[in-house]
């Protein structure tokens, strides 16, 4: 149990998706501006999140690892070349399932996170999570707890950043370092603040 | 609507249209590999390819594709391309694809290979979309290997991992600024660089959501 607790806290804080590896920064950036909105997102890429790690791990332990065929008979077969394709073909289709689950049987929760489904297929801190996983050899459990984790993650960083942003727009900010400029440095700050985190040994 | 002319796409993006300064597509990547310039070479080198290479690709069969399915078939066509590179990088260079890690496979989501796709490569020829992929791929190099010269050099005093300014620890005179080495360096470094790129360019910039009003004295607070 406690290693799990420790993999949770560490990719929550230490291994911060968005602030210590820069992932999912296209979204991360577009859509924080407004705080109500940046959650409604980080609660769909931790929900995604969630599932399709996990999803990932079995699939890459029992088609695609090296002998990972051997139930079928196929001991000397090695398709983990096809990774990439099957990750990202595993995330759209997940998130596809999930919209069209979510309009029928949800549709208040539908019609909060609508919009921001479609764009989660794109982010590249969803895929980041199943490559990290592969790389990292996490096995099931591991794969599910620091699904939640890293999406956790990534869901905080916005939801900070928006807040952060939306006191900024008050500010006397130089022409030329307005919007796009003023929230990289931002981020660069908030950056730092989380790399306190790295001490932290578990 | 007029044809845009080679030059035009192939150089539009570098200056005027900078994927990473003002469209703020695939920043990911961008703010990772930079730490040293080799990595970011590479990472620039394999990311032109792939969106040249996709952005041909599928231009050759735009009028095939049935619009509800595009983006998958455009996935598929992209995702291959990087098993491609990354295979290519596992073989000839293992090192580099191990410092590299996640980040080969990131191509696929990066946004700009996926913009160029929807925005460019499904109404263009594919000779023009392929420079359209060379000349966006170059903005995005130029920017990382910007990036990676300034944060290696000024950061360890190398360039490709050859001393160029001899550093305190081996008997020089520099001392390394270390910040430069960690992640939130890229962020300020980033941030600065848009911001010159917007004062050389003032149509660029974006318009302030509130403006403040200028102070006036207020004659009853008197």
């Amino acid at each position: 149990m406690e290693h799990y607790i420790s993999l949770f806290v560490k990719s929550v804080f230490i291994e911060n998706m968005a602030l210590a590896f820069f992932l999912g920064m296209c979204t991360f950036i577009a859509i924080s501006k407004k705080v109500e909105t940046a959650i409604g997102l980080g609660i769909a890429v931790v929900v995604v999140q969630a599932i399709t790690v996990p999803a990932n791990n079995l699939l890459y332990a029992y088609l695609l690892k090296e002998g990972a065929l051997a139930w079928a008979g196929l001991p000397d077969i090695d398709l983990s070349f096809l990774g990439f394709l099957s990750y990202i073909g595993v995330i759209a289709a997940i998130v596809q399932i999930l919209e069209m689950l979510l309009d029928k049987y949800v549709p208040s929760l539908y019609n909060a996170l609508g919009v921001y489904l479609p764009l989660i297929t794109v982010n590249c801190a969803i895929m980041a999570g199943s490559l990290f996983m592969v790389e990292r050899d996490y096995n099931f459990p591991e794969s599910v707890v620091y699904g939640v984790g890293s999406g956790f993650s990534w869901a905080l960083a916005i939801a900070l950043l928006a807040g952060i942003r939306e006191k900024l727009k008050y500010s006397d900010v130089p022409e030329g370092l307005q919007g796009l400029g003023i929230t990289f440095i931002t981020i660069g700050l908030m950056s730092l603040g989380f790399m306190s985190f790295s001490g932290v040994q578990l | 609507m007029a044809q845009p002319t080679i030059k035009e796409v192939l150089l539009n993006p570098v200056f005027n249209n900078n994927p990473i300064g003002l469209q703020i597509l695939g920043i990911c990547s961008a703010l990772a590999v930079t730490s040293n310039l080799k990595t970011a070479l590479v990472m620039a080198i394999g990311l032109t390819l792939v969106t040249a290479c996709s952005s041909m690709f599928i231009s050759m069969i735009r009028s095939q594709i049935p619009s509800s399915i595009r983006m998958i078939v455009q996935m598929v066509i992209i995702a291959s391309l990087v098993i491609v590179v990354d295979q290519l990088l596992k073989a000839f260079a293992y090192g580099l694809s191990k410092q590299l890690s996640v980040f080969v496979g990131l191509i696929i989501t990066n946004c700009i290979v996926m913009g160029r796709a929807e925005a460019f490569a499904m109404q263009n020829p594919p000779a023009l979309s392929f420079y359209d992929g060379i000349g966006n791929g170059l903005g995005y190099s130029v920017m990382l290997i910007v990036l990676g010269v300034f944060r290696e050099l000024f950061g360890a005093g190398k360039l490709f991992g050859f001393t160029i300014i001899p550093v305190v620890n081996d008997g020089g005179w520099y001392q390394p600024n270390g910040l430069l080495l960690l992640p939130p360096s890229a962020f300020f470094l980033i941030g600065l660089i848009v911001w010159g790129l917007r004062t050389w360019r003032k149509d660029q910039a974006e318009q302030p959501a509130y403006r403040l009003a200028p102070q006036v004295s207020n004659k009853e607070a008197y």
